[in-house]
C-alpha cells in the first residue's frame, strides 16, 4: 500500500511515517521543507505547499491512501493565512484523492472544531460548527472537516480524526510550552485547576491515525465520520502539568488565575497582542483560557469500536518516557525512539 | 361559545403532536349530533400493541391533562383522551349531571368504535376518575384495565367535603369562583406549584378564557359534589356500590399533596377495590398526570403497569451463582411465644432493664403490661391488621407498647428518630396509621404537624391501666404485624410490611444463627434491635446513651449495661463500636469495662463495618465472637461472618470488596445482572460474576407500603415464578459460596472498559490511609464515567495533595481501576441512622461540579 502523508515535518507526522514505513508500506510525505529526521526511512519527500492543487496532484497520484496532517496551527496570522492553508489546501488533497482514485483518506482535525466553549464531560465527537469566528484555527478546521465529510460519490472515503491535546517527547506546543514557562517562572493555571483534561500522548495518536487508514475498508462503519482521539485518561489539569514540569525537572509553582479574570484577560492580550506584536504566540487568549478551565474528556468507545484502535501507552508511561527523554537531553527525533 | 381550536402553533408550544387533535360528531341520545375535540395518538406502529386506553379528566381541566402519559404509552397503546362536553374544546352545551356524563362518555367510546377490537383500558382523574368509574361498572365486559389518580366516588368515612365542593352551598359564590372569574381555572393548577412549567398552567387554562366557556365548570361543582344533597348523589353512591364487583386489574397512582383528593380518598377506593395495586408519588400532587415530579414519573409508571401485566416465557435456569443456607422449617409461633414461656418458667428474673432512667421489668410483669396494653388497644377500637404509629421514644415503654400492638392484632408502625425528623414524618404520613401511641407532647407533634390525620390518639397510660383480665385472639400467621422503615439513605424512607409469620421465622432465623438459649442476656445499643430481644426470650439491657447520635456509645456505657445483666451479648452499630474503642483507651483496660470480659457475641450491622475495627473489639471482649450479619430492613438477616471468616476472605482476596458470609439457613440468594429487565425470569450469573444480589427467606418482607411501581421492581421473578427480593446491592459469590459485597447497584461507577464497583476500591485507599473516610464514585455520563476517588481530610475542598494522590492512585491499581482523579473533602456526607452509610450520590455530584471546573460549595456531613 502506498499512502501519503501531509505535514509530514511536526512529531506526529514524523511519528506516522516511520509506523508505515516500519511496516513494510510506501511512504510519500509533502511538506514545505526537507526533514532530515525523515532520511532515516526509504520514504519519497515532496516539498511545497497544500495551497498549490499542482503539487498535491502529483504527490496523491497512485497512492491507496492519504493522511492529511498540514494545517495551519496556533492564534497568530490572518483568517486568510488560516482560511487558505486549512480550508482550500484541505479542498485541494479531496480534489486530488478524489481524482486519482485514492480509496482512504484520513483527514487530521481537532476536538476544537465542535467546542462552544463550556465543560466537555465524556462527550462524543459533536458536529463541526462553522460561523463563531473566536478564532480562526477552530473555525478554519471545521470549515474543513464539514467539506471533507459532505456526502459524496466517488471511490474515496473519509474519516476525521480529532487527536486532543497530543503531547510527548520531542512535542514542541503543549509540553515545550509549559516546561519554557515553567522554567521562567510565569506558569499560569487557570480556574481551579481541578478541571478534567483528557490528553493523547503522541504514540497513541500515531496509532490511531494509522489504525484509521486500516480501518477504511470498503462500508467501514467510521467512513464519513469524526472521531475524538484521547488517551481516555483524563486527569486535573494541574496534576498533568504538573507531572509534565516533573519529568522535566522543572518547578511547578503556578500562579492562580481566576476563569473569571482569565476569559476576559485572554480576549483582550488577544486582540493588543495583534497589534502590537502580530508574528508572536500571545501567552494567553480568550480561547486558551476555556480550554484549560474547563472539563475537556470524551467518549472513548466509538474510536475503539470502528477503529479498533486502543491507546498503548498510559499517562503514567507517558510521563515516564517523557522524563527518560528529558533526562537523556532531548534528543532529536527520531533517536529518541 | 365552544373556543376556536388551538394553532398548530400553540399545539407546539404545549409539546402536543397536532395531530392527534381531531374533533368528531357524536350524535347524542335522541337529539342533534355533538362535536368532540378529543386527542388521539392513533394505532401505534407495532405489531404487538396493548389495548386501547381511554383517558377522562376532571374539573377544571381537559385532555391535555393527559398529555404526558398519552406520549408515555402511545408506543404500545393508541391512547383517546376526550375533552368532555362544555369542556376543553368541545361544544358547550346545556348543564349535564354525572349520569349524563357517564352516558355521553359511552356514546363517544362507542362512535369512535374503540371497544371493536376488545376491551379498552379505563383512566380517570379528579371527577374524570368517577365518570371512568361509571362507565367502567357499566361495561365489565369492554373493560381491560382501570387507572386511576387522584379522584373518588364518595366522602370517606369521617371526613368533611373539600372546602371546594361546600361552596356549592353557595350558589353566587360558586358563580363568582368558577365561572364568572378565572379563580378556579387557575387555582387548580397553582395547587401543583412548581410541579408545571408556565407553559403548562397556560395550555390548562387555554380553553377558558371567558365566562361562557366556563359555565360547566361551575355546572360540574354543582353537579357531582360529594354532599349528601347533591343532585348526582344517588347516581354516584350506585357506582361505588358496584365498585366491588370490578374484576379487571385496578392501578390507584396517587398524588398525596393534594388538599381534595387526598390519601382518605385513595384509602376508600383501595377498600372498595382491595385487588387494585396502588401507587403513591412520596413529591406528586392534586394534577399528578401531567406534573413533573422526579423519577418515576406517573406517565412512566402508569405504561409499566400496563405493559407488565404480559405474561413471561419462563426458560430453563441454570443458577450457579445461587447459595442457600442449611434449611431447618420451624413451625408458626406467635412473636410474644417466648415471653409467655419465660413468664411462667422465670417470671421473676428481669426482661428488660432500662440503664438510662433505671427502669426494668420482670418477665411476669412485661407479659402482664402487653397483655393489658393488648386489651386496651382492643377496646379503643384496633381491628386486626389496623395500622398503630409507636411514637414512644425508645426505652421499655416502646418495647411494650410494640409488643402490645402485635399481641393485638395491630401492626406496629415503627419509625425511628434515625430518620431525621422531615424523614419521620413522611415515614409515618405514608404509613397512614389509624392509631397513634406516644406521649402528649409526640401526640400534639403529630397532630400538629399533620403525620397522621384522621388517626385516634392513645397514651400509652392508658396501655398501662388496660383492662386485666379478658379475651385476646391470636392473630392469624399471614395478617400484617408491623411496618418497618428502610434508612432513607436513598430517596424518601420506604415502609415495609411483614406479617407475623415472617416476624416469627425472622426471630428463630436469629436464634438459630446464634445459638440463641434461655440463658443468654443481650444489649441493644442499636434501637431497632432492642426490639428482638423479649421476642428472643433473652433479658434484654438498653445502655444509657443518647439512641439518635449512635456514635456517642461509650464504653463504660456499654459495659455498665453488660455488668447490669450478665449480657452474654451485645448489639451496637459500627458507629458506636467505633466509640466505644475510641473511650475504651482513655480508662486504660480498667475495671470499667469488665463487663465486656464474658461477652461470647458482639454484633454489629446496619453499615459497612471495618475488620480493623472488629479487631479492637475483639480486644476488649476477649471471650466474643464477633459477627456481622448482612441483611436489610426488608430481608434480615441473609448471611452472617465472624471475624477469623472475615480475615480469611481478605487474605484469599483482597480486593473483592467486604465478605458477608454464606447464607444464614433458610435464606436462598442469587446474583444476577445489573441492568436486568423486571418483566423477564431472572438468571444467576456465573460465580465469580458481579450483579445485583436477590435474596428469598421466610422472613423477607410482605412488600412495600403503597409503592407499587417500586414493589413491582423490587420483587422480579425467576423462571419457576418465585419472587425474589431486589437488594439494591451488588456483589459476588465466590467458589467457596461466600457472598460479596461490592457496594450499591446506583453508585457502580459505570466505565467504558467496563463497570468498577466502590466498596473494593475504598477498601483498598482505607487500608492504606487508615482511619480516613473514603468515597469512590463516578463523574461523567453513564457507559464512559470516570473513576474519583474522594478522601476526608478536614479544612479540604478540591484537589488532594500529590502525595495523598500518590498513594491512593497507587493503592487502588491491583483493584484494576483507573482513578481519573483523586479529590479531597472537608466532610463526606453520610446518614444520620448510622453515620457510616457514605452519601454517594450526593458526593458524585459534587465530584463532578468540581472536576468540570465549576466553583462549588464544600460537601456537609448531614
Amino acid at each position: 500500500m502506498r499512502t501519503l502523508v501531509t505535514g509530514a515535518s511536526s512529531r506526529i507526522g514524523c511519528g506516522v511515517v516511520a509506523a508505515l514505513a516500519g511496516r513494510g508500506d510506501d511512504v510519500v510525505t509533502l511538506q514545505r521543507r526537507h526533514v532530515a529526521a525523515l532520511d532515516a526511512f526509504d520514504v519519497r519527500q515532496v516539498l511545497g505547499d497544500v495551497r498549490d492543487d499542482r503539487i498535491v496532484a502529483d504527490a496523491v497520484d497512485g497512492c491507496d491512501a492519504v493522511v492529511h496532517l498540514a494545517a495551519r496551527v496556533g492564534v497568530v496570522g490572518s483568517w486568510e493565512d488560516f482560511r487558505s492553508v486549512n480550508v482550500d489546501g484541505t479542498a485541494n488533497v479531496l480534489r486530488a484523492a478524489r481524482g486519482a482514485g485514492t480509496e482512504r483518506l484520513v483527514h487530521v482535525s481537532s476536538p476544537s472544531v465542535a467546542h462552544e466553549g463550556d465543560s466537555l464531560v465524556g462527550e462524543g465527537a459533536g458536529p463541526p460548527i462553522v460561523g463563531r469566528r473566536r478564532a480562526w484555527y477552530p473555525e478554519s478546521k471545521a470549515m474543513a472537516e464539514q467539506l471533507v465529510l459532505a456526502p459524496a460519490e466517488g471511490p474515496t472515503r473519509v474519516v476525521a480524526i480529532r487527536p486532543h491535546l497530543v503531547w510527548g517527547p520531542g512535542d514542541e506546543q503543549l509540553v515545550g510550552r509549559i516546561v519554557e514557562r515553567a522554567r521562567a517562572g510565569r506558569l499560569a493555571m487557570v480556574g481551579t485547576g481541578t478541571a478534567l483534561i483528557d490528553t493523547a500522548y503522541v504514540d497513541n495518536a500515531v496509532d490511531a491515525l494509522v489504525a484509521a487508514v486500516d480501518a477504511l475498508e470498503p462500508d467501514a462503519p467510521c467512513a464519513g465520520r469524526a472521531y475524538v482521539v484521547a488517551n481516555g485518561e483524563p486527569r486535573p489539569i494541574a496534576e498533568l502539568v504538573a507531572g509534565i514540569c516533573a519529568a522535566a525537572g522543572v518547578p511547578f509553582a503556578p500562579r492562580r488565575v481566576p476563569m473569571r479574570v482569565a476569559r476576559p484577560v485572554g480576549a483582550f492580550v488577544e486582540r493588543a497582542w495583534a497589534l502590537l506584536a502580530p508574528r508572536t504566540e500571545p501567552p494567553i487568549t480568550e480561547f486558551v483560557a476555556e480550554q484549560l478551565g474547563t472539563a475537556h474528556w470524551f467518549d472513548p468507545r466509538p474510536a475503539a469500536a470502528d477503529l479498533r484502535w486502543h491507546p498503548r501507552v498510559s499517562i503514567d508511561d507517558g510521563l515516564a518516557r517523557l522524563g527518560e527523554w528529558f533526562a537523556a537531553g532531548c534528543p532529536e527525533w527520531p533517536h529518541a525512539q | 361559545m365552544t373556543p376556536a381550536l388551538p394553532t398548530s402553533a400553540d399545539w407546539e408550544r404545549w409539546g402536543v403532536p397536532a395531530d392527534w387533535s381531531r374533533t368528531i360528531d357524536v350524535p347524542e341520545r335522541g337529539a342533534a349530533a355533538r362535536r368532540w375535540h378529543v386527542l388521539d395518538t392513533g394505532p401505534p406502529e407495532v405489531a404487538e400493541s396493548g389495548p386501547t386506553v381511554v383517558c377522562v379528566h376532571g374539573n377544571p381541566t381537559w385532555s391535555y391533562v393527559w398529555s404526558t402519559v398519552a406520549g408515555a404509552l402511545a408506543p404500545r397503546h393508541r391512547v383517546v383522551a376526550v375533552d368532555q362536553l362544555g369542556m376543553g374544546y368541545s361544544e358547550r352545551t346545556p348543564r349535564r349531571r354525572f349520569a349524563d356524563r357517564v352516558a355521553d362518555l359511552a356514546d363517544a367510546i362507542d362512535a369512535l368504535g374503540l371497544t371493536v377490537d376488545g376491551p379498552i383500558v379505563i383512566a380517570g382523574h379528579d371527577w374524570g376518575g368517577a365518570i371512568a368509574m361509571g362507565w367502567a361498572v357499566a361495561h365489565p365486559d369492554d373493560l381491560a384495565a382501570m387507572v386511576l389518580c387522584n379522584t373518588g366516588i364518595a366522602v370517606p368515612a369521617g371526613r368533611s367535603a373539600p372546602a371546594i365542593i361546600r361552596l356549592a352551598a353557595s350558589p353566587f359564590l360558586l358563580d363568582a369562583v368558577c365561572r364568572g372569574t378565572p379563580l378556579f381555572v387557575s387555582g387548580a393548577s397553582r395547587l401543583s406549584r412548581d410541579r408545571l412549567t408556565k407553559v403548562e398552567r397556560s395550555a390548562l387554562a387555554a380553553p377558558y378564557r371567558g365566562a361562557p366557556q366556563r359555565a360547566a365548570i361551575a355546572d360540574f361543582v354543582d353537579d357531582i359534589p360529594l354532599r349528601h344533597d347533591a343532585p348526582s348523589e344517588t347516581d354516584l353512591a350506585a357506582v361505588a356500590e358496584r365498585l366491588n364487583d370490578v374484576r379487571a386489574p385496578v392501578l390507584l397512582a396517587w398524588g398525596p399533596d393534594d388538599p381534595v383528593f387526598n390519601d382518605d380518598f385513595l384509602d376508600d377506593l383501595a377498600a372498595r377495590m382491595p385487588h387494585a395495586d396502588r401507587h403513591r408519588f412520596p413529591r406528586g400532587g392534586h394534577l399528578l398526570p401531567l406534573e413533573h415530579i422526579g423519577a418515576p414519573s406517573a406517565a412512566r409508571v402508569i405504561a409499566d403497569w400496563l405493559d407488565g401485566d404480559g405474561a413471561s416465557t419462563p426458560a430453563a435456569a441454570t443458577s450457579v451463582s445461587e447459595v442457600s443456607g442449611d434449611t431447618s422449617a420451624a413451625d408458626h409461633r406467635p412473636l410474644w411465644a417466648a415471653i409467655e414461656d419465660m413468664a411462667s418458667s422465670r417470671g421473676a428474673e428481669r426482661a428488660v432493664v432500662d440503664m438510662a432512667s433505671g427502669d426494668a421489668l420482670t418477665w411476669v410483669e412485661m407479659l402482664e403490661r402487653i397483655e393489658r396494653g393488648a386489651r386496651a388497644l382492643r377496646s379503643a377500637g384496633v381491628q386486626p391488621g389496623d395500622r398503630v404509629a409507636v411514637l414512644t421514644p425508645p426505652g421499655i415503654d416502646a418495647l411494650v407498647v410494640a409488643y402490645a400492638i402485635v399481641r393485638a392484632g395491630g401492626a406496629a408502625t415503627v419509625a425511628d428518630r434515625g430518620l431525621g425528623l422531615s424523614g419521620l414524618r413522611t415515614a409515618i404520613r405514608s404509613s397512614r396509621p389509624r392509631f397513634v401511641v406516644g406521649p402528649r407532647q409526640a401526640r400534639a407533634a403529630a397532630q400538629v404537624l399533620r403525620w397522621a390525620p384522621g388517626a385516634k390518639m392513645i397514651d400509652p397510660g392508658e396501655l398501662v391501666d388496660g383492662p386485666p383480665a379478658g379475651e385476646l385472639p391470636v392473630p392469624a400467621p399471614g395478617e400484617p404485624a408491623a411496618v418497618l422503615f428502610t434508612s432513607g439513605a436513598t430517596g424518601p424512607a420506604k415502609g415495609v410490611r411483614y406479617t407475623h409469620a415472617q416476624l416469627g421465622a425472622q426471630r428463630d432465623a436469629l436464634a438459630a444463627t446464634y445459638a440463641i438459649s434461655a440463658d443468654d442476656r443481650l444489649v441493644a445499643a442499636f434501637a431497632p434491635f432492642a426490639l428482638y430481644g423479649p421476642g428472643l426470650g433473652i433479658t434484654t439491657a438498653l445502655p444509657d446513651s443518647d439512641v439518635t447520635r449512635p456514635g456517642a456509645l461509650t464504653a463504660a456505657a456499654l459495659s455498665d449495661a453488660c455488668s447490669k445483666v450478665g449480657a452474654t451479648m451485645a448489639f451496637a452499630s459500627p458507629a458506636a463500636l467505633a466509640n466505644v474503642v475510641r473511650t475504651a483507651s482513655a480508662v486504660d483496660g480498667g475495671a470499667e469495662i469488665d463487663g465486656l470480659r464474658p461477652l461470647r457475641v458482639v454484633m454489629s450491622a446496619g453499615a459497612p463495618v471495618p475488620s480493623e475495627l472488629l479487631h479492637d473489639v475483639a480486644n476488649l471482649a476477649p471471650a466474643a465472637t464477633l459477627h456481622t450479619p448482612y441483611g436489610m430492613t426488608e430481608s434480615l438477616p441473609v448471611a452472617d461472618i465472624e471475624l477469623a471468616a472475615i480475615d480469611a476472605a481478605d487474605g484469599d482476596d483482597p480486593h473483592g470488596g467486604v465478605c458477608v458470609g454464606s447464607p444464614v439457613g433458610g435464606v436462598d440468594v442469587m446474583i444476577t445482572a445489573r441492568e436486568f429487565d423486571a418483566g423477564e425470569p431472572v438468571v444467576a450469573l456465573p460465580v465469580g460474576a458481579m450483579g445485583e444480589i436477590l435474596v428469598r427467606s421466610p422472613w423477607t418482607s410482605a412488600g412495600y407500603d403503597g409503592l407499587w411501581a417500586i414493589e413491582a421492581a423490587a420483587r422480579p421473578a425467576d423462571a419457576t415464578g418465585t419472587r425474589w427480593h431486589r437488594t439494591g446491592d451488588v456483589g459476588h459469590v465466590d467458589e467457596l459460596g461466600r457472598l460479596w459485597v461490592e457496594g450499591r447497584s446506583v453508585h457502580v461507577i459505570d466505565a467504558a472498559p467496563g463497570p468498577v464497583t466502590p466498596v473494593p476500591v475504598e477498601r483498598a485507599v482505607e487500608r492504606r490511609l487508615r482511619g480516613t473516610r473514603v468515597a469512590a464514585v463516578g463523574v461523567g455520563p453513564h457507559g464512559r464515567q470516570q473513576l474519583v476517588v474522594v478522601v476526608e481530610q478536614r479544612g479540604q475542598n478540591g484537589l488532594a495533595s500529590a502525595d495523598i494522590a500518590a498513594k491512593v492512585r497507587s493503592a487502588v491499581e491491583p483493584v484494576g481501576a483507573a482513578v481519573a482523579a483523586v479529590l479531597a473533602a472537608g466532610e463526606i456526607p453520610v446518614d444520620i441512622r448510622h453515620e457510616a452509610k457514605i452519601d454517594r450520590a450526593a458526593v458524585a455530584r459534587w465530584a463532578g461540579d468540581v472536576l468540570a471546573g465549576r466553583r462549588t460549595k464544600a460537601l456537609r456531613r448531614h
